[in-house]
């Protein structure tokens, strides 16, 4: 649950732990999958499915929501029922009984054997990447300009997309559900029909670099974020949005 | 001709890698006898420290996960809660359990974790090259005190054993040495004693075990033996801490 930053900063809800969950900040050329739900009803779906995942793929799963998230109270249906018993993974250490010992480690003073784990971890993470990305799209299809954005900031563009369609103006929405792996093949699929993309964050920008590394130049990329704890209004929004939609001259059908 | 002494079931067939005079390869000997004697390599989890001893996986023939610094409470934790009837310990040098583990292992007792710490205490970091570690002797020249700890600025030598007996949730607390036969019999016996209190449910045990390391203390084996009797036991007394196994409620 992000708060604003950097160190003890404030107890409001903000973004700026996206680099800290998707680029590490731990030891090791790693990967860890995260999971940002944008409501109370999906924070306790990715949580069940934050733990499947961890279990599968046998890695840290991180949840990354925010102080706003965290605080909320919203109905909640339980849909899954956990499975009664998970399966004993044939390297689980339970006592060496009629069978040799076991170890489970990662330490060795053997570097082409660590080059050896960390090469099975990378394609353990490409399969993650192939079978696992998740996003939701919003109006996408006749956009001329589409806003990205995660966990409580979608929710929050959402009501100001809604405001600019009653407006007149054709602005869709990703959100990306996991941001690692990042959709990146989505990005640039839209990319072919919108060419104007608008993140949208509660920090000084971060997503925004793996949205325009997903885009590799194909569209244009701007950016509206407020840092430090303080949360934008759906209005605040929607003027961002209706200011770069004109500067584009967008209504002219460009 | 009958025979009195052998290689323990348990200690797989591969040679030390320690330092001549080591404490480590003593205790593991010592355990992994105990584990055979005991009867527990089924169902027995070990947690290997970072530090000279992290190879420790590779001489007891039992199931072991290695843990980062420090943070071996923690994962015995997680592995007993689990798996409730493993018997599960972990080995950790006093850099790793006195220093940057200190909050896993006070908190781990005092929820009186169904775990087994044993707790190496040869008052340096040892793989490191013999740093001051928390448990150094006042006045001890170690490479990063060369006019030997001084209180005033490096702080004293932390009793853990006697700190984690504050709390209630420990149930079996001893400190022993293997620096002399009989020593190293106290030692095996407050092992067994601590296994026990973790088999019989009663809650979180540790044993602290004084332990020459020649090599960054600059003695010969022999020397480093005496020191352990002559300077270490004096500001770490051997002993039973803190026993309440005996008793129907923990504290």
């Amino acid at each position: 649950m992000s708060r604003g930053g950097p160190g003890l900063g404030s107890i409001s809800a903000s973004q700026s732990d996206y680099f800290q969950a998707t680029r590490g900040g731990g030891h090791g050329d790693y990967r860890t999958i995260v999971l940002a739900p944008s409501s109370g009803q999906e924070l306790a779906d990715l949580t069940h499915r934050a733990f499947d995942l961890a279990d599968k793929y046998q890695i840290p799963v991180i949840i990354l929501g925010d102080g706003m998230l965290g605080q909320m109270m919203e109905p909640v249906e339980f849909k899954h029922e956990a499975p009664e018993e998970l399966p004993i993974r044939s390297n689980a250490l339970r006592g060496a009984k009629g069978r040799p010992s076991r170890i489970i480690k990662t330490f060795t003073s053997k570097p082409a054997e660590l080059e050896e784990i960390n090469w099975s971890l990378f394609r353990r993470y490409q399969l993650i990447k192939k079978e696992e990305t998740a996003f939701e799209t919003f109006l996408v299809e006749d956009a001329k300009l589409i806003v990205v954005a995660f966990g409580i900031a979608a929710r929050i563009a959402k009501g100001a997309i809604k405001n600019a369609r009653t407006n007149g103006m054709r602005v869709g929405m990703l959100r990306p559900i996991t941001l690692w792996p990042f959709p990146s093949e989505k990005v640039k699929g839209l990319a072919k029909r919108t060419r104007h993309f608008l993140v949208f964050e509660m920090n000084m920008g971060q997503m925004i670099e793996d949205v325009q590394l997903a885009l590799e130049g194909r569209g244009e990329v701007s950016f509206y974020g407020r840092p430090g704890g303080v949360i934008p209004t759906p209005s605040e929004v929607l003027r961002a949005v209706s200011r770069l939609y004109h500067q584009k001259g967008l209504e002219l059908g460009k | 001709m009958r025979k009195v002494y052998t290689r323990p079931r348990l200690l797989k067939r591969v040679p030390f890698h320690y330092c001549p005079g080591c404490g480590h390869s003593v205790i593991h000997r010592v355990m992994t006898e105990l584990i055979d004697e005991m009867n527990l390599q089924d169902r027995i989890i070990g947690i290997p420290p970072p530090g000279c001893s992290v190879f420790a996986y590779h001489y007891f023939d039992v199931d072991m996960a290695e843990s980062a610094h420090g943070r071996g409470a923690a994962v015995a934790t997680g592995i007993k809660r689990a798996f409730p009837e493993a018997i599960v310990f972990t080995y950790q040098g006093d850099g790793d359990l006195a220093a940057i583990g200190t909050a896993e292992t006070i908190h781990a007792a005092n929820r009186g974790e169904r775990i087994t710490a044993i707790f190496i205490n040869n008052a340096v970091y040892g793989m490191t090259g013999g740093q001051m570690a928390p448990t150094t002797l006042s006045d001890q020249v170690t490479t990063t005190t060369p006019y030997g700890r001084d209180t005033k600025i490096e702080g004293y030598p932390i009793r853990m054993s006697e700190i984690v007996a504050l709390v209630r949730g420990a149930v079996y607390i001893e400190r022993t040495a293997v620096n002399s036969p009989a020593n190293i019999r106290k030692t095996k016996k407050a092992i067994r004693k601590a296994f026990q209190a973790q088999i019989d449910d009663l809650g979180f045990s540790l044993v602290e075990i004084l332990s020459p390391c020649p090599t960054n203390w600059k003695m010969s084996p022999l020397e480093s033996w005496k020191w352990v009797d002559k300077e270490m036991a004096k500001e770490f007394p051997l002993g039973v801490i803190k026993d309440t196994t005996g008793k129907k409620d923990v504290d």
